[in-house]
């Protein structure tokens, strides 16, 4: 039953301030989306806020538990815990957004190419693909750091690189879905040219699923950034990072189980923080749960 | 002067991965300026198809289109956008032929950005000028498609259709998807439009009565190929195809006092995939004999009427 | 002659909540259906025929529809009132229900003659096999050989998934049928092929029928009794003969007027104009006042009662029964 049709009163919305509309009612994505931009703040102004700088270390305090001085304590080499938390999220931020924005950048360009000329371009790009998926991302991740040094700039183009046909095969099914609605033919029928077809036609349309896409996955990357700092492969000593404090904190867990706990939370809240918003999203994007 | 519109031996196939799918298969006939043609078939037929292919958005595989008199089969491109703005085409779907993402004069305008070269404001104008033709407010300029009900929907749909000020018009079953009372407000513009516009309709639908209230000439097809084509009454009031005979009579009519002696026919439509060359009804039909198997001559039985049955004269003393 | 009541709906009121309105989608209605009669529900898109059917049925989608008010007895029982256990030995039992698009209504990956099987032992405390011979009988019932009971959905037609349907509706020999369009998304030959089949089942198993839809050629052609439902309300009510022949709400008439006939040789037909009201913003007074054209000032303040015209002829109307 859809209020179809209000003869007199005409609601308005352009197509983003109904996606907001929608979005707003649900409160889970709206909590992830106030954390995003809580974390977003806090990596802007970490140097700000946090009481300490994050490689600053007081041999006396190892370890020290909570305190006035330091509110989380410190970790073995006497450094605060909540400034290195705190300048952590900028290393988190970065690798999760950075590394979707490679991603999603390689992926549109091949899937747009494979979905709308098709063919057996279409076949060869996707066979790339195929094999492409075949290689694990550690070994590309090993490769680059063996070849150009592990770094966080090197962690964060593998897991864009190994992230991206992901996307390319998400773009090029909404493409070939869209390729066929009647819409389409009714932009031929008035003559218009691919381009015209591709920018206003179907790129709006195939752009819904990539939003989602583009947010669920940062949740993801946040996580492979994680690791392969914990395995060394990512950000390097001294900065800050979730996954590298967690991975010094491994060692004294059993004394000192809040030297891997906080960072932990961290981790969680974070990649939580954007499923939800990309879930949320998705509901609202998806004309077919629309009242 | 020519005829506006001439067919003759249209093809339209379509490789399938079980063989050849002959969705129009030999279809040939004229249309002259201001007339309409209905072209009635159940789902399946190529009626679509045949609009689709005469438009250039399917490329035809075999036969002829002459519009104006000028051979239009094989356009080049700048042919084609030449033609675009003579030929066009009503959707049927109100809901998957407009982009969700364009507001109804963005909609509305669009023909007119790709060939009009007018200036931005020439073109609100003239858009405007469209939405009170086909009957829609202007405060709805703004709103989008999923916003507006199935019958303003398809008053979009047609006012992009007369944007380019068109001379023919492809309608493919443009009310089959609205409510009855929705669907004669529709059906009266378009008659309203043609005589003022004197537009030429190629009208494409299952609905036997929308076809009759509309159509000075009635095509009858069945599985991609002309069965029976005659003037509108005449067809109504002297079928003589088996098939059309049963399609007429199949039809409910909203009357409790016309017992209908109904012509039941039995089993479905057969695959239009690699036909046989004999009669395409063959199957269903009940008075199928031996020389159905052979194919099947368009002959003229009455005055412009034609008929696609080597039994159609004994059958019809 | 009297015929029992099988079904009595009175003062049934639906409406649905969505997120910054309340759509009304039936609002106070009143229907009867005796047994071994066909009553056609006719109506446009939105009027609210479906929800009555899922009403009776008790399958409105959870938590957005709410039955404000209304009584539904079925065979003298409170279909309201009785426990989701009890409606669940009635549901496709003694009350089984068609939808519209036989396409989705059938598992694709299971045999069509099973499917009836199952819905069959479901019911019935009866041997898996006596069960498939039910099954094959019902296929034959509805024209299918039975030799099909192993095939798949795909492997039948559009006409003949439609079928299975049916039968698969009437393998519990139900009292009451609720048919929600069920010849709409079929060609005409077919749909022919349907409705002949209903009407002989009709006659053969002395069942009750609801046919919702939008044709009325279609009910024309199978239905005794017929309510015209227009913006959640019944606007008119009465044998086939009082609808088809004396209709006398000015909306009955104008769905006549606008329906391309092919026995005239009308060369304009009359629509009506304007739309459906929205049913989240209904219009106090007559609901089809905006669109009428013989409304009087009284038509937009006041909801006009019932009125009887002739024997068991009930018009929504103030004028109903005088000259407009």
């Amino acid at each position: 039953m859809g209020a179809s049709g209000g003869s007199d009163k005409q609601k308005k919305y352009s197509a983003f301030g109904e996606v907001w509309r929608q979005l707003k009612k649900n409160k889970l994505a709206m909590a992830g989306l106030v954390i995003i931009v809580l974390l977003i703040l806090i990596a802007i102004f970490a140097p700000v806020i946090a009481p300490y700088s994050y490689v600053e270390q007081d041999p006396l305090q190892k370890f020290a538990p909570s305190s006035r001085e330091h509110l989380l304590g410190t970790d073995n080499l006497g450094r605060d815990v909540l400034s290195r938390l705190l300048y952590g999220s900028r290393q988190s931020l970065q690798m999760g957004l950075y590394s979707v924005a490679i991603a999603a950048i390689i992926g549109i360009i091949i899937g747009a190419i494979a979905g709308f000329y098709g063919g057996w371009l279409d076949n060869l790009l996707m066979r790339i693909l195929d094999i492409y998926q075949c290689i694990p991302m550690m070994l590309l991740c090993i490769v680059l750091a063996a070849a150009l040094g592990p770094s966080l700039t090197n962690a964060t183009v593998a897991i864009g690189i190994c992230s991206a046909p992901g996307y390319a095969r998400l773009i090029r099914a909404s493409i070939l879905t869209i390729r066929e609605l009647e819409y389409i033919e009714a932009a031929r029928a008035i003559d218009a040219s691919d381009f015209r077809i591709i920018t206003k036609h179907i790129i709006p349309n195939a752009i819904a699923p990539m939003i989602v896409q583009i947010t669920m996955s940062i949740g993801g990357m946040i996580l492979s950034g994680a690791m392969l700092t914990y395995i060394g492969l990512g950000a390097q000593p001294p900065v800050a990072e979730w996954g590298g404090m967690l991975a010094d904190g491994r060692n004294y867990m059993r004394q000192h189980a809040s030297q891997v706990i906080y960072p932990g939370i961290c981790i969680m809240i974070s990649v939580l923080s954007f499923n939800l918003l990309g879930d949320g999203l998705r509901d609202a994007l998806d004309p077919r749960l629309k009242n | 002067m020519p005829a506006l519109l001439e067919v003759k031996d249209l093809k339209k196939y379509f490789k399938t991965g079980r063989g050849m799918l002959h969705a129009v298969d030999g279809i040939s006939f004229t249309l002259e300026q201001g007339q309409t043609l209905g072209v009635v078939g159940e789902s399946g037929c190529g009626k679509s198809t045949l609009g689709r292919t005469i438009l250039h958005l399917l490329d035809a595989t075999g036969g002829r289109i002459l519009f104006e008199g000028e051979d239009i089969t094989s356009p080049s491109r700048a042919e084609l956008h030449v033609l675009r703005r003579k030929m066009q085409i009503i959707f049927q779907d109100p809901f998957s032929s407009l982009n969700p993402r364009m507001s109804v004069s963005a909609a509305i305008m669009e023909p007119l950005l790709i060939h009009s070269g007018l200036s931005r404001d020439d073109m609100q104008a003239e858009t405007r000028k469209l939405m009170d033709t086909v009957g829609l407010a202007e405060r709805y300029a703004n709103a989008y498609p999923h916003e507006l009900d199935g019958g303003r929907r398809q008053r979009i749909g047609i006012a992009r259709a007369l944007a380019l000020n068109p001379r023919f018009i492809v309608c493919d079953e443009p009310v089959s998807a609205l409510d009855v009372s929705i669907q004669a407000q529709v059906l009266n513009l378009l008659l309203d439009l043609q005589e003022e516009r004197k537009l030429t309709y190629i009208f494409v639908t299952h609905d036997l009565s929308v076809v009759k209230y509309i159509s000075n000439e009635i095509m009858v097809m069945y599985l991609g190929q002309m069965v029976e084509k005659a003037p509108s009454d005449e067809l109504f009031e002297n079928a003589l195809h088996p098939y059309t005979k049963a399609l007429l009579s199949a039809i409910p009519e909203p009357d409790i006092h016309c017992q209908q002696e109904r012509i039941l026919i039995h089993g479905e439509i057969t695959s239009p995939i690699n036909p046989a060359p004999g009669c395409r009804f063959m199957a269903r039909c009940p008075y199928a004999s031996e020389a159905c198997a052979e194919p099947q001559i368009l002959e003229e039985y009455a005055p412009n009427h034609f008929v696609s049955c080597c039994k159609c004269g004994e059958l019809n003393k | 002659m009297e015929q029992q009541n099988l079904l009595e709906i009175s003062d049934l009121a639906v409406e649905y909540q969505t997120d910054d309105a309340v759509v009304h989608a039936v609002n106070g209605i009143n229907l009867v259906v005796r047994k071994g009669e066909t009553l056609g529900v006719v109506g446009e898109t939105g009027a609210g025929k479906t929800t009555i059917a899922r009403s009776i049925l008790r399958i409105l989608p959870n938590p957005q529809a709410r039955v404000r008010a209304g009584k539904i007895l079925f065979d003298g029982l409170d279909l309201m009132r009785i426990s989701e256990k009890e409606m669940r030995k009635i549901r496709g039992n003694k009350i089984a229900m068609i939808f519209q698009d036989p396409m989705t209504a059938l598992n694709p990956i299971e045999r069509v003659g099973d499917q009836i099987a199952e819905t069959i032992g479901l019911h019935n405390k009866i041997l898996r096999a006596d069960a498939q011979r039910r099954a094959v009988d019902m296929l034959e019932m509805v024209g299918i050989p039975g030799e099909r009971y192993d095939e798949y959905p795909h492997q039948f037609s559009g006409g003949m998934k439609q079928r299975v349907v049916i039968a698969m509706a009437l393998a519990c020999k139900p009292e009451l049928l609720l048919a929600d369009e069920p010849t709409t998304a079929l060609d005409v030959t077919i749909q022919a092929q349907v409705l002949e089949m209903m009407q002989s089942l009709k006659k053969k198993l002395g069942a009750s029928i609801i046919l919702i839809t939008h044709d009325l050629g279609v009910v024309a052609n199978i239905c005794d009794v017929v309510a015209v439902i227009y913006a959640g309300e019944i606007v008119e009510y009465g044998t086939a003969e009082d609808i088809f022949d004396r209709a006398a709400h000015p909306y009955t008439r104008g769905l006549f007027n606008s329906l391309p006939r092919l026995r005239s040789s009308e060369r304009r037909l009359k629509p009506i104009g304007g739309l459906m009201p929205d049913p989240s913003n209904l219009p106090a007074g007559c609901k089809f006042g905006v669109r009428c054209p013989h409304a009087q000032s009284v038509c937009h303040a006041e909801n006009p009662g019932v009125r009887e015209t002739e024997a068991g002829h009930l018009v929504k109307c103030f004028y109903a029964g005088g000259e407009y």
